[in-house]
């Protein structure tokens, strides 16, 4: 499990499935998740199996989630922003 | 009508900060395109948002990254960040993505400086949630202050790994253990490298940091085999010793690593021939002395090139630079000169070393080329087995893709790319080399039909395609 | 392996469904194909088994194209049995959809004047107005004004397709040779001498279905075959929930669940690179049909060569210099893959091509050279 170091505490607030988790500005959507304690992000389109994020680079695309209602996109290579609404399928 | 710029480079890491500064103060007109917010690439990511304080946690060799960054925001370079290269043509046309917006660049010339990724670690079990690379948990740990503390082992083998640990202890985070899969045969090839290393820049930073994270953290050497097992997580890590000894762990969180290899995906959809690399084992461009590759007008600079650190990145981003100021502004061949003779001296000193992290880093044969049931393709969930079974009536890697869909998912090949060439070739008995890899197309970045589709209109397009 | 009674030259569709037909019968087959990077569109089509737009000035073409499409369901059960691998044939009749009236007349006079040929099946197209149309296709865009209609229209896995013609060569005793590019071509003492990778393969019987490879082999035994490529690209998006029930010209959603968006047409030489013109075209075209593409991303684009001859038409022919030596090609590889392996492979193998087939005959470019 991940933890933020204490200095780095969280200072907006994004909304994962309808609940509210904290973020940190400058941090990826796949940072505040994984903060938050979720791992699996999505389920795969060929055998439905939980996938969540493997790189945080943007190169194995394992990580995608529905951003404000746009779906496929990249979490680890998004910035959070106050109030952006995330739809996972762990 | 396209944007355009003399001089477009991609990747904003030392060697894309580098090359841009550098033709920037020649007077280029120079556009420098990077999907972060912010500059600074794999190294030193975040350097100007990062939440630790200025010289703490993340060492010396990060916070160094702060002059680079510095000179390049004095420069007159264009800066484009937060926006991807999704394509890029023989002709030089970039297609750019930010915001939403699709929109084109061409240029005169072209430095790409994208940089590297981590090589694939298929074993058993790699796709559960909860397996990560250990170059994203130092992405989590540079840009977010995040550490693993509790149920985290950290396994593989190469010079970022004990990196990482080194930077997790100093964080005050923790690591259950570290699985070192060096095999011990390595030292043999290294060993005459030695006396270079001994000498090179990296040799004492080196063993501080390696003496640093063995008194801090469980380090098991030797182990031969790996596999990540749970259901709808990974629950626990199972390892082999080279004795026969076995273990496991429970864990909700593996972190692997066995080196990284060029990102070479917007070069090989542009058509930049490759070769493959049997000490580095990848495909790496074929370029000249300034990263000139075989396609006019473009060139390639840093990790992407071939792996030779950041320090190697800054000076072959300066030498593609130079190829590219002087094509551009003849007149400035004089005073070049003394700028290109320092940059080959500067790559001269911190290439030494490298042979021996090559050799000793090596990764073993049973952690590159699965078997079975692992997954050698996660997109598309194809098993090794599978493309073993396929390869040998395939022509290669590109039907093998149109046999099975390997390689054919978002990741484009990135994650089971130099998997399949070694599969296959080992299944035939051939060399890589003689096996090729995939055929890259754009996008190379993630696009939607809509950002495509806005596009300014152009004749030949719509004729092409409107018809009765 | 030395000797086979047939080489089949070319492992793309054309090869593929010819030298499974030829198996099927008993034949021992070799099929010899280049390496992992050649021109073969086989690996680049849109998949689509065609009939609604085939034929004009040649209605045997048209009908040619419809018994494929007929045999396509027999084809695909006979594929499937032996190769264990479903070519995913879904044929549910298809459509063209127009943007705007200025199209929809245009199609309706063309068809019209196709379809009214001598010699054109009944029934090979339907002019669909768009209330009709929008309950079929629930997602279309308010610029789409109606479609044409093919019943006999369809489409398939064409990868899977591929796959299945080599995997069921093998099970019937042939060989798919993949690396084994035809350097040299002779014939001697009644039979095929070829050489490639460095051996020499003897055949009672050759098949040049090589695509555009067969230009330079066809004069060496007798044969002709003016071919040109022809440009097409194409995008696919990545996997979305089904919503399209069936194939379009342009957009169809494949068994897996990616929607392909198709396809240009360009003259460009043998560059098979992809261009931003074309595929943002395309991207714009797909968006005004079906707004709801807009928001999924893209997987990958690509770019393939056809293989064109100078009207469009396939050729068939046989070696009049050297008996045993036939030539196939055709830009429609997917949709007339079912004739191929039905009544073409089964002509061959009695040794000589059907009257019904001697309009396809590579002489009709003498004709129209010298008028
Ligand atoms: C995850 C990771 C972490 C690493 N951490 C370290 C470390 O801590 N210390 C160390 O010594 N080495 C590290 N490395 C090795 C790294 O390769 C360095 O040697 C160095 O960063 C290489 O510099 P570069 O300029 O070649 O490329 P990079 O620094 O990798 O910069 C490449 C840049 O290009 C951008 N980019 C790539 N493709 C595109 C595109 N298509 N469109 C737009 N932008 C694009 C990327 O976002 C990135 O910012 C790391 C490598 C990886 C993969
Ligand atoms: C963009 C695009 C979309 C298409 N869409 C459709 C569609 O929807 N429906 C449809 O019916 N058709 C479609 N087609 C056409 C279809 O793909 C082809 O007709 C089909 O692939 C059969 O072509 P072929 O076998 O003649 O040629 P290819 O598939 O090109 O195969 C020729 C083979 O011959 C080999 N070869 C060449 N020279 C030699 C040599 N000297 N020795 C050995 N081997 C050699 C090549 O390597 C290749 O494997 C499309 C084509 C393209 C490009
Ligand atoms: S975690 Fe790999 S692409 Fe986001």
């Amino acid at each position: 499990m991940f933890r933020r170091q204490p200095e780095t505490a969280a200072t907006l607030s994004i909304l994962v499935d309808g609940k509210p988790i904290p973020a940190r500005a400058g941090e990826s959507v796949a940072a505040a998740l994984l903060a938050a304690g979720l791992s699996a992000f999505r389920r795969s389109p060929v055998s439905g199996v939980p996938r969540g994020p493997y790189c945080l680079m943007g190169a194995c695309y394992d990580c995608l989630v529905t951003i404000d209602g746009q779906p496929g996109r990249q979490a680890c290579q998004v910035p959070v922003a106050s109030g952006m609404r995330i739809e996972t399928k762990p | 009508m396209s944007e355009t710029a003399e001089l477009a480079v991609v990747g904003a890491g030392p060697a894309g900060l580098a090359a841009a500064a550098l033709a920037a103060g020649f007077g280029l007109d120079v556009a420098l395109i990077d999907e972060q917010p912010g500059p600074g690439g794999q190294i030193y990511r975040g350097i100007e948002t990062s939440p630790h304080a200025p010289g703490t946690v993340l060492g010396e060799d990060y916070w160094y990254g702060a002059r680079p960054v510095r000179a390049f925001r004095r420069s007159r370079v264009r800066y484009l960040p937060s926006t991807a290269a999704w394509s890029l043509d023989r002709e030089r046309e970039l297609g750019l993505l930010h915001a939403g917006q699709a929109r084109t660049l061409a240029a005169k010339r072209v430095i790409l400086a994208t940089g590297a990724i981590e090589r694939p670690i298929p074993i058993p079990g790699w796709s559960l949630p909860g397996v990560m690379t250990a170059g994203g948990a130092q992405i989590l740990l540079k840009t977010a202050g995040m550490v693993p503390h509790s149920g985290t082992v950290l396994a593989g083998s190469g010079p970022l790994l004990w990196l990482l640990a080194w930077q997790i202890g100093r964080a005050g985070g923790k690591l259950d253990a570290i699985l070192d899969t060096t095999p011990k045969s390595n030292w043999r090839r290294a060993w005459p490298h030695l006396p270079a290393f001994a000498v090179s820049p990296y040799a004492l930073k080196g063993l501080r940091l390696r003496l640093a994270v063995g008194r801090r953290f469980r380090v098991v050497s030797g182990v031969v085999a790996l596999a990540a097992e749970g259901q709808e997580r990974i629950e626990a890590v199972r390892w082999q010793g080279a004795d026969g000894s076995e273990g496991r762990l429970a864990v909700d969180t593996l972190l692997l690593h066995q080196g990284v290899v060029p990102e070479t995906n917007l070069a090989m959809a542009a058509g930049v021939p490759h070769r493959w690399e049997e000490t580095r084992l990848c495909f790496e461009p074929v370029l000249d002395a300034y990263g000139d590759t075989e396609v006019p007008g473009i060139a390639i600079a840093g990790d992407g090139g071939g792996i030779l650190g950041a320090w190697a990145a800054e000076e072959t981003g300066r030498l593609a630079a130079v190829a590219a100021i002087r094509a551009l502004r003849p007149d400035a061949a004089e005073a070049l000169r003394p700028v290109e003779a320092r940059a080959r001296r500067a790559l001269a000193h911190v290439e030494r070393g490298r042979a021996f992290l090559d050799a000793l880093f090596r990764p073993a044969e049973r952690f590159r080329i699965p078997e079975g049931e692992t997954l050698a393709c996660r997109c598309e969930e194809i098993a090794a087995g599978r493309v073993i079974e396929a390869a040998s009536m395939a022509t290669g890697p590109n039907q093998l893709k149109a046999y099975l869909r390997c390689g054919m998912g978002p990741c484009q090949g990135r994650m089971c790319g130099l998997t399949v060439t070694e599969l296959m070739a080992k299944a035939r008995g051939v060399s890589p080399a003689a096996v090729g890899h995939y055929r890259i197309r754009p996008p190379v970045k993630p696009l939607t039909v809509a950002e495509l589709a806005g596009l300014p209109p152009d004749p030949v397009g719509e004729g092409a395609v409107n018809r009765d | 392996m030395g000797d086979c009674d047939v080489a089949v030259i070319g492992g793309g569709l054309v090869g593929g469904a010819v030298a499974f037909g030829l198996a099927r019968l008993g034949r021992r087959v070799a099929l010899l194909d280049e390496g992992d990077l050649a021109y073969r569109a086989a690996r680049g089509n849109f998949a689509l088994i065609w009939a609604q737009s085939k034929g004009l000035g040649l209605p045997e073409y048209g009908a040619w194209t419809a018994r494929s499409a007929a045999a396509w369901p027999a084809f695909a059960a006979a594929l499937h049995e032996v190769s264990g691998i479903d070519p995913g044939l879904h044929q549910p009749g298809g459509f063209h959809l127009l943007l705007g009236e200025g199209e929809y007349l245009r199609r309706g006079e063309l068809l019209a004047r196709l379809h009214n040929q001598p010699g054109m099946p009944e029934g090979g197209y339907r002019m669909v107005g768009r209330e009709e149309l929008a309950k079929l296709l629930p997602d279309i865009g308010p610029d789409v004004v109606g479609a044409s209609y093919g019943p006999r229209d369809g489409q398939c896995n064409s990868l899977r397709l591929f796959r299945a013609l080599h995997l069921a060569l093998g099970r019937l005793g042939g060989a798919y040779l993949p690396a084994h590019g035809v350097q040299a071509l002779r014939f001697r003492g009644g039979s095929f001498e070829i050489e490639a990778s460095g051996r020499t393969i003897g055949a009672g019987q050759v098949v040049l279905a090589a695509g555009l490879g067969n230009a330079k082999l066809a004069p060496l035994v007798g044969l002709e075959a003016p071919v040109r490529p022809q440009r097409g690209q194409i995008v696919v998006t990545r996997r979305t929930a089904r919503f399209l029930d069936h194939p379009t010209t342009t957009i169809r959603q494949t068994d897996e669940g990616g929607v392909m968006l198709g396809d240009s047409v360009e003259e460009a030489g043998f560059d098979n690179a992809v261009t931003l013109g074309p595929i943002s075209a395309i991207a714009r075209r797909a968006v005004r049909i079906f707004p709801r593409l807009g928001a999924l991303p893209i997987a990958r684009s690509w770019a393939a060569l056809r293989v064109m001859s100078p009207d469009g038409f396939p050729i068939y022919q046989q070696s009049a210099t050297c008996p045993g030596a036939f030539l196939a090609t055709c830009h429609s590889g997917v949709t007339l893959a079912a004739a191929h392996a039905l009544h073409l492979a089964p002509a061959i193998a009695a040794g000589r091509l059907p009257p019904e087939l001697a309009v396809f005959g590579a002489e009709r470019f003498h004709v129209s050279a010298a008028a």
